[in-house]
């Protein structure tokens, strides 16, 4: 029925089939809605946050999302401005869920402030003091970048790419797409680092306080640096996943070794930057401020030192050693387990510098302030996962996302 | 947000921040408006555009 829109020389499922997939996973997108109106229209009283909590499930789940959307601005990087070529069988793919990503992001903030209505405060009443009004405009800004380097694929839709005008505009956003890439790149340095540095300046809080560069406490530049070396294995993961799925190679050998060599050579050196930090912050600031590390990590049903092990060995050095390897690299069940341990690993990171540190006790009279979420909380965290999928199967189904795909399956 | 309107002052705060946000918005106006501008020119001259550039 739809096979016109579907890109030349490629097979893909039946209508009904992907009628019922699409249904299916849509229901699951309308109960977030629904939960997401919950929360618009009766109020934040919808979910568990309270004094404790300013910072819920939704907003893990927004720096996570964010950071694993962190694969968009560092292959676009690579291959518009360092210039590695080979990465152009895998950009398509990688945009589109750095788009999925940002506009999640943007989605769950939007529900989180509770009144839409008066988003646009942000930038009229502009606190230009916090790093949040940074990341708010950065966030923005990238999204727009997001958009125009995903526009160039939907105009190469089989019908739309027959419209001059349409063929004209794809063309000549693809010529001039380094600029955009490198204005990505800028937005996404200072606005993965402000997440980060918004953890580092609560000095009232000694489990993610720390010192810094001029203005900016270290956390922005390990936000930074985690969420490009993180996010290639997002992105190599889905790609991974989509493949399984459809029974296909999607991207040719070449790209995703490369890219994931450059990634485990960056979250190689994001986790020795990562382990001196901790170092530093246990030996030197934690007591300074009267705290033993085991303050953070016990007394509590749920935050053991396992955590600590879990986002620094198991999601950080197991899978570095894996990716620089070529061994590690060509083993395709190591190399799963690498790309899957890094995307837990980030999003430890994250969960760690936006939940555990509202958890812990900062006051002699304090006890763990432990906090399970609503199940409003629960669908709006789900809820961007639904609409990414019904994305992804809309995209890989009318559009040229893999350019390899034919070759590669002929 | 502008200069002269609600809520602005001449300090390093705004014009810093602001600045970076209307630096950002400037190029992707500017790089969108040259897209659109010869997507008008090259279909208004027929030609067929280019191949291969993903």
């Amino acid at each position: 029925m739809d096979s016109a829109l579907i890109p030349e020389g490629v097979k893909r499922c039946s209508t009904g089939k992907f009628a019922l997939f699409i249904g299916i996973v849509g229901a699951v997108l309308l109960w977030g809605v629904y939960a997401m109106l919950l929360c618009w229209l009766k109020g934040l009283n919808q979910t568990n946050m309270n004094d404790y909590y300013g910072f819920a499930l939704w907003i893990w789940a927004d720096l996570a999302v964010i950071a694993l959307g962190g694969g968009a601005f560092f292959t676009g990087f690579l291959r518009y401005i360092v210039g590695k070529d080979e990465l152009k069988n895998i950009i398509n793919y990688a945009v589109l869920i750095g788009f999925i990503c940002y506009s999640s992001a943007l989605l769950i903030l939007a529900i989180d402030i509770g009144q839409p209505l008066r988003g646009w405060f942000i930038f009229w009443h502009a606190n230009v003091h916090s790093m949040l009004t940074e990341v708010a405009f950065c966030l923005s800004c990238y999204f727009a970048v997001l958009s125009i380097e995903y526009l160039p694929l939907i105009l190469e839709n089989r019908q739309l790419n027959k419209v001059p005008f349409f063929h004209h505009l794809a063309h000549n956003m693809h010529e001039v797409m380094a600029v955009f890439a490198a204005t990505g790149a800028f937005l996404s340095f200072f606005h993965q680092g402000s997440l980060g540095g918004v953890a580092g300046v609560l000095f009232g809080r000694p489990f993610s306080f720390r010192e810094g560069v001029f203005v900016w406490p270290w956390t922005f530049f390990l936000f930074t640096w985690s969420a490009a070396a993180y996010g290639p294995c997002f992105t190599l993961s889905l790609t991974k996943l989509i493949e399984a799925i459809t029974g296909k190679q999607l991207v040719g050998e070449k790209c995703v070794n490369l890219l994931a060599k450059i990634s485990g050579w960056m979250i190689l050196t994001y986790i020795i930057a990562k382990i001196a930090d901790t170092w530093y912050w246990a030996s030197v600031l934690a007591p300074a401020q009267g705290f033993t590390l085991m303050d953070f990590y016990s007394n509590n049903p749920v935050y053991g030192i396992w955590i600590l092990v879990l986002e620094i060995v198991i999601g950080g050095i197991i899978p570095a050693l894996i990716l620089i390897t070529e061994r590690g690299r060509k083993n395709p069940m190591l190399f799963i387990l690498a790309i899957i341990l890094g995307v837990i690993g980030v999003s430890i990171n994250r969960w760690v510098m936006v939940l555990q540190v509202m958890a812990v006790p900062v006051m002699p009279f304090d006890t763990w302030a432990m906090y399970f979420p609503s199940w409003q909380e629960i669908a709006t965290t789900i809820l961007p996962v639904a609409y990414g999928v019904i994305l992804i199967a809309i995209s890989y189904r009318y559009l040229p996302v893999f350019p390899q795909e034919r070759e590669l399956n002929d | 947000m502008f200069p002269g309107l609600f809520e602005w002052i001449w300090d390093g705060g705004h014009m810093v921040f602001m600045g970076g946000l209307w630096y950002a918005l400037g190029i992707i106006g500017l790089g969108l408006t040259y897209c659109i501008v010869k997507s008008a020119i090259d279909t208004a001259g027929g030609g067929e555009g280019g191949h291969g550039h993903h």
